[in-house]
């Protein structure tokens, strides 16, 4: 029993759990889960150092610890601030807290482009789903929003530096996860941006994983922009053999077609660790090459939080309608009298819809048959 | 082709030597302001050589030389006039001066007379809020700025242009 | 004629060399505090004087002193902060100028007192030629024993060197100085841990400010209780003032800190009144960040008391009608001057210098500038007022560093006290653009209710 280590108790809007020492108060609100816990737009609990610069984890504590019950003075963040035995915690209890997140909600939003209609980020937009929780209808900024100038980081990862919201987690993801890093933070306060100074592509084998780290739509796959909004995909868990990473991933898939592979995320966006209990990143060829399902052993529908946009086109409880034909014909299937796929001049399936450039047009099904 | 001279790059190693082992890292703004007295500015050619010399990578240097004001990415003239435009140099009269150097060099703000010889900027605070309105010309401080006084420094400039050379 | 410490030998001619400083009584302080007492001693005594942190946060330096963890086998370093960059700030400039030994014998001092054998002095890039200075005057002291092997023969090694930073406001936050010293981008680091306990290099560092260390000779000379005794209340010792603007005599000058903001500002002693027999409109009394007062309640407390220029009574009444102490910069608006002018370069100059790290500073200080520069050109509208008011209040206290606090404070302050020329600017686009709004009732006497 003495072994046992002592666990500290740490309350946060009324609840309260047994958290081991050194955990940070953002954490200990996961572990209970739902509306307790704050957002967190730039902590990642995989990457070390990240935190502690959005500010929208910030929750008033409203008892040091048991042993000295002062309130802190100012807000602190949550992810940067660990716990003490008999801490208690407001998030959505306090109004300080969520007068001083509708702030911060308003300052980063406040440079960030409002097109999420045409951005591929939208559906699995961090920001997006934090503007909606606690973001006003109005903006109060009646300037001309700071626009970057494009940048190529190669052929797979596009960068767009103006829905960036500086987070840094691409920069601990090159840092952490490849041994050379070329992109950073260039310039400094609202200039800062994510950059490799000159042109240089981003091609360590494990570079890829800036997408699934980026919490808005400044990082995204070129593989599948523009190729299909996520809700109309289906996230499918699938694995392969691979040298280099796990090789567990997610496909996106709409019918047969791989549109987008990924890490698997959890609850909180963040990349899963493996079935072995490796780190979840996948490394490039995962991601980008394998697009064919061939390449891959399913292993069944992602579970998808049913708040998702995305849980639109998720497998889960749908209902197969009854096929009532044979019943009412005492057994009999119909009789199928003409294959439309065989004779049908316009639905051909082996016209990929995505590679057509614009509108598909009665044109682009002419004269190849 | 980007290369310290013998000298320069003995003061590298003792810049270097400051600090300790393995955190050479250190001595990368130091080794910078080296650079700029030699080249005038920083080109991503002179910044890779800096990570060179502090067995750093390039992108370690570039996000440094971007973030510090005093890092110049692009050319600049001869004579950098950086006149201080925050609050006590204004109640001191820093526009009337800064209008008066433009309309002596010919030039707006941020711009280099087609001679190559003077860039004007305005910087911030530069601690010197008693001796208003000033400027940094290179080194050092000119400060009391009154029209005839710029008058008097750009005359310098131009007579100390050859002497530089 | 106040009590100097600092100035005192300011004006011998040659004090910046070695022979006049040593001849002047210089490094008797070192030599006091090797031979005679222990390192704990010296926090001890300096703990004793009172003297708080000059850099700006005023905190107690022998009690920062004492926070600095000593592990085992793990050097420690003190870092000399003369990242010397708050807008109306120029104190540190001066002693590094002209009494750089002065400097140097409180750092071996206070390297002594915390066991640091490699000590930095990082001072701002834009003063270029002042390490050319200090570099000199440590070598003076270093080929007559005071820096380097066994100093006074005490088995105590000690080197000092200088960095120049490259023009970044942000790096006179202790961590993010700490950061340019690692050859990093100015980012502040969040805290915990601190540096005392993981400073540069992960290794226990104490930053303190040019002044604080420059005070530790003295106060080993005259001893922490003889120093503790000038001044009032918790203002012990001297303090120097950068006294800028509309005045007639700009300069550093040291106080005793039981002097009155009247005096300082009227007294020849000091800045000998206003420039060109004009008005006082207001003051910005310790550097740009703190809030700016306008003349009746600069030179009277709202209680009606004379307030006085030292940590206590420059803080009288809380933001809502006091100001503080901060680093000393005493910026002085005439009668002439534009609050709303002020404030816009002041709001700019944050929005420079923020590092860019965390999301209110970052956004909200831009959008302060763009709003106050509308104003200043007469495209304000009356929700304005509001909206900046409502933006200072979300920057204020969320952010990682204090940056997004100085830079919330003067607008809270332009606004607090003078509403109504932000008013008459928004009410006259035309007029703001030619003239400005003047003395107006800034100097009047306040009514101070009594009570029976």
């Amino acid at each position: 029993m003495s072994e046992e280590k002592k666990l500290f108790k740490v309350t946060i809007d009324n609840i309260t759990v047994d958290v081991e020492p050194g955990t940070t108060i953002l954490n200990a609100a996961r572990m209970i889960g739902g509306d307790v816990t704050p957002p967190a737009m730039c902590y990642y609990s995989k990457l070390k150092n990240s935190g502690g610069k959005c500010r929208t984890c910030l929750v008033e504590v409203a008892a040091g610890s048991t042993a000295d019950p002062r309130p802190m003075p100012k807000l602190v963040a949550s992810c940067r601030t660990t716990v003490m035995d008999g801490m208690i915690v407001k998030n959505i209890t306090s109004d300080r807290v969520l007068d001083a997140r509708a702030g911060i909600t308003e300052f980063l939003l406040l440079n960030h482009p409002l097109d999420c209609p045409i951005c591929d980020q939208a559906g699995e937009c961090h920001l997006q789903d934090l503007s909606y929780e606690h973001g006003k209808e109005g903006t109060r900024f009646e300037f001309q929003k700071r626009i970057f100038k494009k940048h190529d980081l190669g052929e797979y990862i596009q960068l767009h530096m103006t829905r960036c919201i500086l987070c840094y987690r691409c920069v601990f993801v090159a840092d952490q996860l490849t041994e050379k890093r070329v992109h950073g933070v260039l310039d400094r306060g609202d200039h800062a941006e994510i950059a490799t100074y000159i042109s240089k592509s981003l091609d360590n084998d494990f570079i890829g994983n800036v997408i699934d780290v980026c919490p808005v739509g400044a990082l995204t796959d070129k593989t599948f922009r523009f190729k299909n909004r996520v809700w109309f995909t289906k996230p499918v868990d699938a694995h392969r053999n691979c040298s280099k990473c796990c090789g567990e991933v997610q496909l996106w898939m709409r019918g047969d077609e791989v549109f987008r592979v990924t890490a698997r995320k959890d609850e909180w966006g963040e990349v899963k660790d493996a079935s072995d209990g490796r780190p979840g990143w996948i490394c490039n060829e995962c991601r980008f090459d394998k697009k064919d399902i061939k390449d891959w052993t399913i292993d069944g529908p992602s579970k998808i939080n049913r708040h998702s946009v995305i849980s639109q086109g998720h497998y889960v409880g749908v209902k197969k309608p009854t096929d009532f034909l044979p019943e009412v014909m005492g057994g009999r299937g119909p009789k199928l009298l003409m294959d439309i796929h065989k004779v049908s001049e316009v639905n051909r399936p082996e016209i990929e819809l995505s590679k057509i450039e614009g509108p598909a047009h009665s044109d682009d099904f002419k004269g190849s048959k | 082709m980007i290369q310290f001279s013998e000298q320069k790059l003995a003061k590298v190693q003792e810049i270097i030597a400051r600090y300790p082992q393995g955190k050479q890292k250190s001595a990368l703004i130091p080794v910078l302001h080296l650079a700029q007295e030699e080249y005038g500015w920083l080109s991503a050619e002179t910044m890779d050589y800096v990570a060179s010399l502090l067995q750093i990578e390039p992108i370690e240097v570039y996000e440094v030389a971007t973030f510090y004001s005093m890092f110049n990415l692009k050319p600049v003239g001869k004579f950098l006039f950086e006149v201080c435009q925050t609050g006590p140099c204004m109640i001191s009269g820093s526009d009337d001066i800064v209008d008066y150097i433009k309309q002596r060099l010919g030039i707006s703000v941020g711009e280099t007379t087609p001679d190559g010889m003077f860039t004007l900027k305005t910087v911030e605070c530069l601690g010197a809020c008693g001796y208003a309105p000033m400027m940094q010309l290179g080194k050092h401080y000119k400060e009391h700025l009154t029209k005839e006084r710029v008058d008097t420094i750009i005359e310098e400039c131009r007579k100390n242009a050859g002497v530089l050379n | 004629m106040g009590v100097k410490l600092l100035l005192e030998k300011a004006h011998v001619e040659g004090i910046r060399h070695y022979d006049v400083y040593r001849r002047e009584g210089g490094y008797r302080a070192v030599e006091k505090a090797l031979k005679t007492m222990s390192p704990d001693a010296i926090t001890e005594e300096v703990k004793k004087s009172g003297l708080r942190g000059r850099g700006g946060a005023g905190f107690p330096a022998g009690m920062k002193w004492s926070f600095l963890a000593k592990p085992e086998g793990v050097p420690r370093h003190l870092v000399c902060n003369a990242d010397e960059s708050e807008p109306g700030t120029f104190k540190d400039r001066y002693l590094m100028e002209f009494l750089p030994h002065l400097l140097i014998e409180g750092l071996i001092i206070a390297s002594y007192a915390l066991g640091s054998n490699a000590t930095y002095i990082y001072i701002r890039g834009e003063y270029a030629w002042i390490p050319d200075i200090l570099e000199r005057a440590i070598a003076e002291a270093k080929a007559n024993g005071w820096l380097g092997k066994n100093i006074l023969g005490t088995g105590f090694d000690c080197e000092i060197y200088v960095q120049r930073g490259a023009g970044a406001y942000i790096c006179g936050e202790e961590t993010a100085l700490i950061e340019s010293l690692e050859g990093k981008r100015g980012n502040p680091r969040i805290k915990p841990p601190f540096p005392a306990v993981k400073g540069v290099w992960d290794r226990p560092t104490v930053v303190n400010n040019v002044e604080t260390l420059a005070a530790v000779g003295p106060i080993i000379n005259i001893g922490g209780e003889e120093y503790a005794k000038i001044g009032v209340g918790r203002s012990t010792g001297t303090k120097l003032i950068s006294a800028c603007g509309n005045i007639n005599k700009p300069g550093v000058y040291e106080i005793d800190m039981t002097i009155s903001v009247e005096e300082f500002i009227y007294s020849d002693e000091y800045c000998g009144g206003i420039k060109n027999g004009k008005k006082l409109k207001a003051c910005i009394p310790g550097g740009s960040s703190v809030p700016i007062l306008p003349a009746n309640l600069l030179l009277k407390t709202a209680k009606g008391d004379t307030r006085l220029m030292n940590y206590e009574s420059l803080a009288d009444g809380g933001f809502a009608t006091g100001s503080s102490m901060g680093s000393g910069g005493f910026i002085v608006l005439d009668e002439d001057q534009c609050v709303v002018k002020h404030t816009y370069t002041l709001a700019r100059f944050y929005r420079h210098e923020s590092c860019g790290q965390c999301s209110p500073c970052r956004e909200g200080t831009g959008w302060m500038e763009k709003i106050l520069k509308n104003i200043e050109m007469g495209k304000g509208k009356m929700s304005d007022i509001d909206l900046l008011w409502d933006i200072q209040r979300k920057i204020e206290g969320n952010t990682i560093c204090p940056l997004g606090d100085a830079a919330a404070w003067p607008v809270a302050a332009a606004i607090r006290h003078f509403r109504d020329e932000f008013e008459w600017h928004i009410n006259n686009p035309q007029e703001c653009l030619t003239r400005n709004y003047g003395l107006a009732h800034y100097a009047d006497p306040i009514h101070v209710p009594t009570t029976a």
